[in-house]
């Protein structure tokens, strides 16, 4: 590993996305420290021949065994840094090393600790699916193994399809083959981007089950999707990632616990069309036809005000018969992130 | 060296032939058949001897160089210009293997579909006309040699070109009436002295009178000459790859 790697993975645990997770258990610490990030992307950038800037000085470490989810909208610059981590892109600016090895300069043993799944369905139409799994393995430069094949077929469910052509499969297959051809020659790193776009609810969830066999296996997976949803679900860390920039990395959990917005619905007993003067200008808001005040509060102060809030509605005369709190979605989190970037 | 790519990539590509066997091997040994059998049979008999040899045999490693050049050119491209036209493309570039062993699979791939076209190419217009090699391993030598650099031209035009009629645009368009231009039915000596020169300009010329002088011993230029110019073309193919992959050119954003 050269130096620079090194410091970089000393360094790592200072980043803002690791900050977080420091806060957990000593032996996690530890285990951090001593762990260097199996991925270290340090100052990245990418301009494209039309002058389009698609990564502007990226610098991310993604730890060992981990699932981490890399959001953001269309063209804010996901492919691209997946792309130049696996040697598809040639980056403008900036080093990446994968477990410890520069990408360029070492680029054999780099990727072959990769696998990726692409975001287009990308694949062989006249070939069998035996046939191009079996091709992706020698690519990467292993032996012939067709007890792996098989259990990789069989873990996906493709075994029934192993002789069957590429073409005659549906999309959702096409999708579990490339997964296949990503696994064949056993990676230490799996890039997933967009893995469940325009698939059913049905095939989703087995992606996700399939995803988290493979943590459990020991692989790390980084993941890019439109779907919060799949973030909320799968991931133990989330990037956000817009206009090439990286505008923030974090524990999920820690990232819903501190952007989380809480709301504090109360149903009222009679309807209300405006709000005492007193109550305005408190974050108070009528909705439902004045049946329901709706107060959005920040779980992080030191002061939520729930309290004094009904001290004062009790006093101003406003009953409620039933109330609710629900907590803001990585969405909404996401939205306004991006956001306030803009 | 990562061989098993290297196989990977040679297997893959064989295999396309094999699935292909009418497109691949039958059509071309099948037109190449009816120029024995229309110009050794049926007109070669009232066609005068050149420098010796029946016409009809003088033709063949004309027809034989016709075949490989095209074939050579096709295969390659197509080779891989396929997986960049369907996106496949990303898991060459992702995958932990050189330029050369890239080169060498889909290269070598397309030269041994090209050399065992033109083995049996060769094999049938015996059958159809008396035919001699005077120096047997310089007519593999040729053989191979050409195979390989024209697979290595089809692989460059594979990679420059950006849609299907770029891709047919350069054999059509250029190597097919070079090749026809070069001498594969006519010696260049039974040119006007003008148009000798003028020939002289045409690189396939090189290839064809080297290539039957293997057979004949007759060449229309010296065969060191034929020799150097096809070494030059290969090395120049060589240099164009090298810089490919040392600037991503068409592969890499």
């Amino acid at each position: 590993m050269s130096t620079t790697c090194r410091d970089l993975c000393s360094s790592a645990i200072s980043n803002q996305g690791q900050r977080a997770a420091d806060k957990t258990s000593p032996a996690s610490l530890v285990y951090r420290v001593r762990m260097p990030p199996i991925i270290s992307v340090s100052n990245l950038s990418k301009t494209y021949a039309s002058g389009f800037c698609a990564l502007k000085g990226i610098t991310l470490d993604i730890r060992r065994g981990e699932i981490f989810a890399l959001l953001g909208p269309n063209g804010a610059g996901k492919t691209t840094l997946i792309g130049i981590v696996c040697g598809i892109v040639n980056a403008t600016e900036g080093r990446v090393w994968v477990d410890g090895h520069d990408i360029l300069a070492s680029y054999r043993a780099a990727r072959s600790l990769i696998g990726l799944v692409p975001q287009e369905l990308s694949t062989d139409a006249f070939e069998s699916v035996w046939a191009t799994v079996s091709f992706s393995r020698g690519l990467f430069g292993k032996p012939p193994n067709p007890g792996h094949i098989e259990k990789v077929l069989k873990d996906l469910s493709l075994w029934d399809k192993k002789d069957n052509q590429i073409m005659t499969l549906s999309g959702g297959m096409k999708r579990r083959v490339l997964i296949a051809k990503a696994l064949s020659h056993e990676p230490q790193i799996l890039f997933l981007d967009e893995p469940t776009a325009g698939v059913d609810v049905e095939l989703r969830k087995d992606m996700w089950d399939i995803v988290r066999a493979l943590k459990a296996s020991g692989v790390t997976i980084i993941l890019t999707t439109h779907y919060i949803e799949e973030a909320e679900e799968m991931a133990d860390r989330i990037g956000v990632i817009n206009k090439g920039e990286l505008i923030l990395v974090e524990e999920k959990h820690e990232l819903m616990r501190k952007l989380g917005r809480k709301q504090l619905t109360l149903y009222l007993h009679k309807r209300h069309t405006a709000l005492p003067p007193d109550l305005q200008d408190r974050g108070l808001e009528l909705a439902a036809d004045g049946s329901e005040l709706v107060y959005t509060y920040d779980t992080q102060a030191e002061r939520t005000g729930i309290t004094t809030l009904l001290k004062d509605l009790s006093a101003a005369g406003i009953t409620f018969k039933d109330l609710n709190t629900t907590q803001s979605s990585l969405e909404d989190i996401f939205v306004n992130l991006v956001r306030n970037a803009k | 060296m990562n061989l098993h790519a290297v196989r990977a990539i040679y297997r893959f590509e064989m295999a396309r032939t094999w699935r292909t066997l009418m497109q691949s091997i039958l059509s071309p040994v099948l037109s190449t058949s009816l120029y024995f059998v229309v110009f050794g049979a049926a007109i070669g008999s009232r066609i005068a001897e050149v420098d010796g040899v029946n016409y009809g045999a003088f033709i063949v490693p004309g027809l034989i160089m016709l075949s490989l050049l095209t074939q050579s050119i096709a295969n390659a491209s197509f080779g891989i210009y396929f997986p960049r036209f369907v996106g496949t493309i990303y898991e060459l570039l992702s995958a932990p293997i050189s330029p050369l062993e890239i080169v060498l699979g889909y290269v070598g791939a397309a030269a041994t579909k090209s050399i065992i076209l033109g083995l049996i190419i060769l094999a049938t217009a015996a059958v159809c006309v008396p035919l001699s090699i005077a120096h047997p391993f310089w007519m593999l030598a040729f053989l191979v040699l050409t195979a390989v650099t024209f697979s290595l031209f089809g692989f460059i035009i594979g990679i420059w070109a950006d849609n299907f009629e770029k891709l047919q645009v350069i054999p059509l368009l250029i190597i097919t009436p070079l090749t026809f231009l070069g001498g594969s039915f006519y010696s260049v000596n039974m040119l006007p002295p003008f148009w000798q020169t003028v020939s002289m300009f045409n690189p396939v010329v090189y290839l064809i009178s080297g290539f039957r002088w293997s057979f004949y011993g007759i060449a229309d230029v010296s065969v060191g000459l034929s020799l150097a110019m096809t070494l030059a073309f290969l090395v120049l193919c060589l240099a164009t790859v090298w810089w490919i992959f040392r600037t991503g050119y068409r592969l890499k954003a």
